[in-house]
């Protein structure tokens, strides 16, 4: 864990602002009570704990938080979310910032460019087959990870139990999902 | 009593198993499930950590599939459930999201069907009929009955209690097993960062089997492909990493259903595990 200076308080308010409308999050309202954290079960691998991710939202701390590798470690097991005395979602708070830090193209390293490549790929394969191709997104995400023979054992033991499946499954109106990926692309890019 | 089914995208792979026994037994429960004509994927956790739109977009697509059907809908995958419960709570409470949203799916979502996980289902529809219909009761089994995030949070969408929940307790007492009471029953599994990040998965499920272990479980049982497959494939790699001797059978509740009801143990799956429960299976009753 990292110290934290305070110097240069509210380093951007349009930050805060944004981070609280996008999660719908009125992130003001964290007491700090540390709640949040005493139940994560990924705080003890993550760079900044929930609850100081919190605290840093509202100083508007937006460069330390897009780059830490919290917001990718954070599972969405929502554990925090239903103990905030407060009633906030911190779980959806990590979720904006994902979602921001993509956006604004941060270079990720480490743990969260893994899951960021593992998350591109999932959704390489429903933009391709409308379904997730599994055997697919497996190999994919082990040959851009440079590990191409990672989960072998794994692949092995359900080819073993007859459950890898060769060729994707894919609904038939795959037009339809074409339309959602590029219906999406077209409006984010309004909004901008 | 029917419903839709969204079958998921490891229904055929990952979760075979899962899917099998869970259509068997909501037959033999007088459940009819239809799936929900032309289904796509949910968007999991990989569209809802990109965009907003996107996840509520994948997951409207199918609600509104399976609204055309007048059904309520179910899923048994726990991720699945998720997605599509969230999506139909946020979507009913903003009409102008709702609207943004069928402009891109080109469907016409309203919000009239409830999302239900097979849990639920098969917990409210079972009721007192279980005892009578288990020919072949649990005796000798002691679960931990694990349910894991997605099943039980965020509020909203909780299909139980997300800090004790107890509606695969109830079904697996009433079949003559044992439940163990612990700690660890919503203690997340680490889920997709398994693929990623597999050694902060292997520490989280070590603890998890340890805890199941201590309270003297002999078994698991869960309601989530993702779970399952944490804790019952990567046992074989925290034996390895971590020089533990772990050999927990881990099952799907449906499975373990499908036992007591009497089902073929092939037509369930329940040899298509990494742990072998056939020593386990064997003793009961
Ligand atoms: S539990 Fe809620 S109030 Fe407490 S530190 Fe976390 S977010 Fe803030
Ligand atoms: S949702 Fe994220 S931050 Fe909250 S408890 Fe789970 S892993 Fe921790």
């Amino acid at each position: 864990m990292e110290t934290v200076s305070l110097n240069g308080l509210m380093e951007s308010r349009d930050f805060t602002d944004r981070v609280c409308r996008e999660s719908g999050q009125p992130a003001g309202n964290c007491y700090q009570c540390g709640k949040c954290t005493a139940g994560c079960p990924l705080a003890g691998t993550m760079d900044i704990p929930p609850n100081r991710v919190m605290r840093m939202v509202q100083l508007g701390l937006k460069d330390r938080l897009l780059n830490s590798q919290t917001i990718w470690i954070c599972a969405f097991c929502s554990t925090c979310t239903v103990r905030c005395p407060r009633g906030l979602d911190p779980a959806r708070v990590m979720e904006s910032l994902r979602i921001m830090a993509r956006r604004e193209g941060t270079a990720l390293k480490g743990r969260g460019k893994k899951v960021h490549i593992f998350n591109d790929n999932f959704l390489d394969s429903v933009k391709r087959f409308g379904r997730m191709f599994e055997l697919g997104t497996m190999v994919g995400y082990n040959l851009k990870c440079g590990t191409p023979f990672k989960d072998g054992d794994t692949g092995l033991i359900m080819f073993l139990q007859g459950k890898l499946k060769f060729l994707p499954e894919k609904p038939r109106e795959m037009d339809e999902i074409s339309r959602i990926f590029e219906e999406v692309q077209r409006m984010e890019a309004e909004q901008k | 009593m029917n419903y839709s089914y969204f079958p998921g995208c490891c229904h055929h792979t990952s979760a075979r198993e899962y899917d099998l026994s869970t259509r068997l037994v909501c037959k033999n429960l007088g459940i009819n499930l239809t799936d929900v004509p032309d289904w796509s994927c949910c968007g999991s956790t990989a569209a809802h950590s990109t965009s907003r739109l996107l996840a509520l977009a994948l997951s409207a697509r199918n609600l509104a599939l399976a609204e055309e059907t007048g059904l309520d809908v179910t899923a048994a995958c726990a991720a699945c459930y998720q997605r599509l419960a969230l999506a139909r709570h946020e979507l009913s409470g903003d009409g102008d999201l709702m609207k943004k949203v069928n402009k891109i799916t080109g469907k016409k979502y309203r919000g009239d069907i409830k999302v239900k996980s097979i849990l639920d289902v098969v917990h409210e529809s079972a009721g007192d009929q279980l005892e009578t219909m288990a020919v072949k009761p649990l005796k000798g089994l002691k679960v931990a009955c694990y349910y894991g995030c997605l099943l039980v949070r965020p509020g909203e969408i909780s299909a139980d209690d997300p800090e004790n929940p107890r509606k695969m307790d109830i079904i697996m007492e009433k079949l003559g097993a044992r439940t163990v009471e612990w700690g660890y029953k919503t203690e997340c599994c680490g889920a997709s960062l398994a693929v990623s990040n597999e050694d902060i998965v292997i520490q989280l499920v070590e603890k998890i089997i340890r805890n199941a272990v201590l309270a003297g479980a002999n078994s698991i049982v869960t309601a989530c492909p993702l779970c399952h497959f944490n804790l019952d494939v990567r046992q074989f790699k925290i034996n390895r990493n971590l020089g533990t001797g772990y050999r927990l059978p881990v099952f799907y509740f449906t499975q373990l259903m499908g036992v007591a009801l009497g089902l073929n143990f092939a037509d369930i799956g329940v040899y298509s595990h990494f742990v072998n429960p056939t020593k386990l299976l064997r003793s009961i009753g």
